[in-house]
């Protein structure tokens, strides 16, 4: 399924945070999409699932360009893992089919066939608390792809982790996607990341985001993640994107739209609430 | 080690202070530097007596008691649960009702209670009313502060998994407010012994504070220590198993 975004803009009263972004994600395409923080990725990504509508311009998923279709077809995994406390690993991937109204019995058999595919077999009753961060983002990870959408909707899916569990996550994710492709649209901070699992990485500008550059990944999910990301290639084009990420982030000649200063409590208030 | 402390020590303190009591009492230092006669100051062992021959007078009561507090503890938390539910997802009905509720929480029991009394008569009902009336709010408020502390981001992720209104509701803000919905009922359960006792004192023809007043009146000191005892008992269990329910229901945390 595409996903398809014309001219997109969008303001949080009087901080516009998106100023006419174009996007085109073919089907089982993965599209990653970096920029500083604040630029506007995350509420793309809100727009794009349907839990945000844009200012301006128009966005379609699989030809659906309601905010109620958008919904229907995109599983969006937070940047937080999420999980709830109260239910068990296995009750937390089976979330979306519970959802739906499917017995609890027929869901947990359903998402439970994935568990050892993610290498979590034996933790489905576990507590989330009793789970390591790596653990929690695959079950999390889980409970998106049990959800059977289409189009996956990542915000900054390893952020929260160490380095190291970081590139286990990555090479893990990279499987799941050969093995399996989607359509994936992936916000990140990490330009190694990006580049590493998308097929292609759009570079956003500082607030409000535009599109300052565009790189084709020159190996997207390769099996050897570590000859991959040191390759010449892998290196000339994380230079490419990092040149670009650093002239978009000063390239804006506008002052920012919220002066710093006496207001930034409130600026900071507005951010918890509506900017991640 | 700890753990066996935690239990041995408040034992060891009560046992300590009853001891105490008992050799006072029968000493009669109590009643010499108070100048009462010794009666009037029953020891433990004399107090224990009272509850043993009085054993069907005392029960008879504390089940008229008992009741008063459980049905008024039922009825308000299910006053309190409907109300806070309902508020939850009508904006418009707490925008209304809210400031009803405060108003109505603010009615002082001392002022009703002889009211209802007059209205409904000596009965059970009164008093599960009176109960009731004391007992919903701090269930309406605790569980309402808690459904509206919900993360906003884990409704969003509901909203991508597909889920209805009622889906949220059931399966993130109930679990979300269950340790504020039981802060609210150790609250409630702490209370409603009090607000038992104040109704019958308001009109009644059985429950322990007639009988406790009754024996005031006639000096039957030890009886009257005897029911004290327990109404200690119940607010004890009372609490003790509110907690109990807590650790068992809200077992994440």
């Amino acid at each position: 399924m595409s996903v398809a975004a014309r001219g997109l803009s969008h303001s949080y009263g009087e901080l516009r945070s998106l100023r006419g972004v174009d996007l085109a994600v073919g089907d089982g395409e993965v599209l990653a999409l970096v920029g500083p923080s604040g630029c506007g990725k995350s509420t793309l990504l809100e727009i794009v699932c349907g839990l945000r509508e844009p200012s301006a311009g128009e966005v379609e998923v699989g030809g659906a360009a309601g905010a109620a279709g958008r919904l229907a077809h995109c599983a969006y995994m937070p940047q937080r893992d999420l999980l709830l406390p109260w239910f068990s690993a296995l009750d937390n991937a089976a979330l979306a089919l519970r959802n739906r109204g499917v017995g609890k019995a027929e869901a947990r058999r359903e998402a439970g066939k994935l568990f050892a595919r993610f290498g979590l077999a034996g933790f489905e009753a576990a507590r989330p608390g009793e789970l390591s961060g790596g653990m929690r983002q695959r079950v999390a990870f889980l409970r998106t792809l049990v959800a059977g959408k289409p189009v996956l909707a990542l915000d900054e899916p390893f952020a929260s982790l160490d380095a190291i569990s970081r590139a286990e996550m990555q090479g893990w994710l990279a499987g799941a996607l050969r093995a399996e492709a989607r359509t994936v649209l992936l916000v990140s901070h990490d330009i190694e990341e990006a580049l590493y699992l998308a097929d292609r990485v759009v570079v956003l500008s500082a607030r409000p985001g535009r599109i300052v550059a565009e790189l084709r990944a020159p190996d997207p999910r390769a099996a050897d993640r570590d000859a991959a990301v040191t390759a010449p290639a892998f290196v000339a084009a994380r230079e490419a994107a990092l040149r670009a990420l650093h002239a978009g982030a000063t390239a804006d000649p506008k002052p920012p739209a919220v002066p710093f200063g006496p207001l930034g409590a409130k600026r900071n208030s507005w951010r918890k609430g509506a900017g991640r | 080690m700890r753990a066996v402390l935690r239990i041995v020590l408040p034992v060891a303190l009560i046992a300590a202070l009853v001891g105490l009591w008992q050799i006072a009492a029968s000493t009669g230092w109590i009643a010499d530097a108070l100048d009462l006669e010794p009666f009037l100051v029953p020891s433990p062992a004399e107090v224990g007596d009272a509850l043993w021959h009085n054993r069907t007078l005392l029960w008879d009561n504390t089940w008229v008691t008992l009741r008063e507090i459980l049905f008024g503890l039922l009825a308000g938390t299910l006053v309190g649960i409907a109300l806070a539910t309902a508020m939850r997802f009508s904006r418009l009905l707490r925008d209304a009702v809210f400031p009803l509720t405060v108003a109505v929480q603010a009615v002082p029991i001392v002022v009703i209670a002889p009211i209802l009394v007059v209205w409904f008569g000596y009965g059970l009902w009164p008093k599960v009313v009176i109960v009731a009336f004391a007992v919903f709010f701090p269930i309406t408020v605790n569980l309402l502060d808690g459904l509206r502390s919900v993360d906003p981001e884990a409704v969003k992720m509901m909203r991508t998994l597909d889920a209805s209104r009622w889906a949220t509701f059931r399966r993130i803000e109930v679990p979300t407010a269950l340790p504020s919905f039981f802060s609210g009922a150790k609250v409630a359960v702490a209370v409603a012994p009090i607000v038992a006792l104040f109704a019958e004192l308001a009109g009644s023809n059985s429950g322990l504070m007639r009988l406790i007043i009754q024996d005031n009146a006639n000096l039957e000191i030890a009886r009257v220590f005897a029911a004290t005892v327990i109404l200690i008992v119940i607010g004890v269990l009372l609490v003790g198993l509110t907690a109990l329910a807590q650790r068992l229901i809200v077992s994440w945390r």
